[in-house]
């Protein structure tokens, strides 16, 4: 701690021009959130305006990515709580529309995956990206998401299990066309509009 | 008995769901970074 002030050299460059580095996982993370990549760009976007302008609040030798996935996040809510009255988000669209890009082997697999994500409340998405996708670990996903940390952990469990409840359906329902089947077969079979 | 297989069931699921999370991010962090971030980072390093 005490070396902290006389660390600038030792710890390395200055983070900002290690924030490029961090770009496509914000990217990801952000899309994690809004659904939508125009939106999501907007949020990377003012992300890296606020950690380059509140750059001296990060300390030194903590890890710069949680950092700026608490920004973001943080960002993703506010401007959220003041939009909240606008059109609530279509789910069913938003997953269908996402899950277009054709992939090769395995792709309905990973298409019924991805709708059934889409699906979780915020919360679970959220936990699961942070601990699943991204690898942190519970505790940072806590202090990240400003959570205790048993409650990323149940928050994960519980998502986990529903899409294992979600995915297992799609596993046997060759006849049963729920609406989550016909999302997903609907999702492959629709061309890249662009 | 049964219950218990439903159990090794739903586990390997678990399993495979943090390798398709895993998989999914991975997919999204591989494309490339628009023009647009890396402008933007230039024009902050510039304002200095």
């Amino acid at each position: 701690m005490s070396r902290a002030a006389d660390s600038k050299a030792q710890s390395g460059p200055d983070p900002r021009s290690e924030l490029v580095d961090h770009l496509p996982a914000l990217r990801a993370f952000a899309l994690s959130l809004t659904r939508e990549s125009a939106s999501a760009d907007d949020l990377v976007q003012d992300t890296i305006v606020k950690a380059w302008t509140n750059i001296e609040k990060f300390q030194a030798g903590t890890n710069l990515r949680a950092w700026l996935f608490t920004i973001l996040r943080n960002t993703f809510y506010s401007a959220r709580r003041k939009t909240r009255r606008e059109v609530s988000d279509t789910d069913g669209i938003h997953a269908a529309r996402q899950a277009t890009r054709p992939e090769h082997d395995g792709r309905l697999a990973m298409n019924d995956f991805k709708v059934a994500f889409e699906q979780l409340p915020d919360e679970q998405r959220e936990a699961l990206i942070l601990v699943g996708g991204s690898g942190f670990s519970y505790e940072e996903a806590a202090s990240m998401t400003g959570v205790a940390v048993g409650t990323v952990k149940s928050r994960a469990n519980r998502g986990r299990r529903r899409l294992a409840e979600l995915m297992q359906m799609a596993e046997g329902e060759e006849l049963d066309m729920t609406d989550r089947a016909t999302l997903a077969v609907m999702a492959v079979n629709q061309p890249v509009s662009r | 008995m049964n219950t218990r297989r439903e159990e090794r069931k739903r586990a390997a699921l678990e399993k495979q769901i943090d390798e398709n999370l895993r998989r999914v991010y991975e997919q999204e962090t591989q494309q490339e970074v628009p023009d647009r971030f890396l402008i933007l980072l230039e024009r902050l390093r510039e304002q200095e």
